[in-house]
């Protein structure tokens, strides 16, 4: 699979390098130059001497997609730190793009519902750690922390 | 009408005044504490402080029963999520929203937000109107009713100098509406004959302009164009 990551922060380069580890074509898209140096952690090569791709530039700007390689792309993933931008790279992807499985990270569970129900495959970290720290707590409860009620089994 | 306008930046703030002066309902968003506490101090209750593209923000602030949500903050994504939202989630009737980035305009129109308004935009065509030499210039797109008008300046070499409105063969779905001449404007007869010099006006399905470009550019004759 040839699959683009655009976002090559701590969830992005490390997605990059697992896929790249499985064998997949990977190119990444980032704003910032220094991002390169995430990919290579924990490699004895470099990213591109083992196959890998990295383009400077803005999800949103057309030129940088293309030379990332979105036309060719199986996968897409959105994956930088700004909510609204992961939202729109990913429907462009979608929608001119026509990118078989695209995925977008969102932190705020609000919008990643709402998207979700449209339609987009999205990937909710907050909604992920509320639903963590909710079984802990009620966890602890049972195990003697307090009055137990009607505190179904997590 | 309710009108939600997010951004106080220039525009949205000027725009809250003009809209608040005639009498509409307005509510501007703004995430910026310390330009909200500025706005704060002459819009009071009309503005309200919070991350527009947070919904519960858009919800205290009554979308649900907005007319109208314009986005005018200086972020692209942030007007295109909010002015998407607005619509597709809210259902709200009307919704603008402003284009930073001219090259971002694709976006917006690939996700169906619109109208979308680029003050660069609006600037490179004033420029482009101003420069004697020009091609062909869009002065409209209506993208809705699917029309465009534009406006070209004839040269000495165009293939239409010294020919009779009637004698053009016009490509479907274009029309001659009006031509520019020593500073008046009037509408051309099928007698009125084209001078070098002249800016005409066009009205044309999209997709037209080489046509027309080809038919009143240099040397063509006047001839009719396939295509």
């Amino acid at each position: 699979m040839f699959i683009l990551i655009v976002g090559c922060g701590r969830v992005g380069s490390s997605v990059a390098r697992a896929m790249l580890h499985e064998g997949h074509e990977v190119s990444c898209l980032d704003e910032d130059p220094e991002s390169h140096a995430r990919l290579e952690v924990g490699l004895e090569k470099g990213w591109e001497d083992l196959g890998g791709h990295f383009t400077v530039g803005a999800g949103l700007e057309t030129d940088a997609l293309l030379a990332a390689g979105v036309e060719r792309a199986d996968a897409f993933i959105a994956s930088t730190d700004g909510d609204n931008t992961n939202i729109i790279i990913a429907q462009i992807a979608q929608r001119r793009y026509e990118v078989p499985t695209v995925i977008a990270r969102i932190l705020d569970p609000l919008r990643a519902e709402w998207y979700q129900r449209q339609g987009l495959h999205t990937v909710c970290p907050t909604r992920v750690a509320i639903d963590m720290l909710e079984s802990a707590v009620r966890e602890g409860a049972e195990r003697g922390g307090g009055p137990d009620d009607s505190a179904e089994a997590a | 009408m309710y009108i939600i306008v997010v951004g106080a930046g220039k525009v949205g703030w000027n725009l809250a005044r003009e809209l608040l002066d005639k009498e509409h309902e307005v509510t501007v968003i703004e995430s910026n504490r310390r330009r909200y506490l500025t706005v704060e101090q002459e819009l009071e209750h009309n503005v309200s402080y919070g991350d527009a593209s947070e919904l519960w923000v858009l919800e205290r602030a009554g979308i649900q029963r907005a007319d109208m949500v314009i986005a005018v903050t200086g972020d692209d994504e942030d007007n295109m999520l909010i002015c998407q939202v607005a619509r597709e989630k809210y259902l709200v009737e009307r919704i603008i929203a402003r284009v930073n980035n001219p090259r971002n305009r694709p976006h917006f129109d690939l996700l169906g937000i619109k109208p979308s308004v680029s003050a660069t935009d609006l600037i490179l065509r004033l420029l482009e109107h101003e420069v004697p030499e020009y091609g062909l210039v869009h002065l409209l797109d209506l993208q809705e009713e699917q029309l465009e008008i534009i406006e070209m300046l004839l040269g000495s070499d165009s293939g239409v100098t010294g020919r009779r409105v009637s004698d053009l063969q016009m490509p479907e779905g274009s029309l001659l509406i009006s031509v520019l001449r020593a500073g008046k404007g009037f509408v051309p007869g099928p007698e009125t004959v084209l001078e070098a010099g002249d800016e005409v006006l066009a009205v044309l399905d999209p997709g037209k302009e080489d046509d027309l470009k080809a038919l009143f550019g240099p040397g063509n004759n006047g001839a009719p164009i396939d295509g």
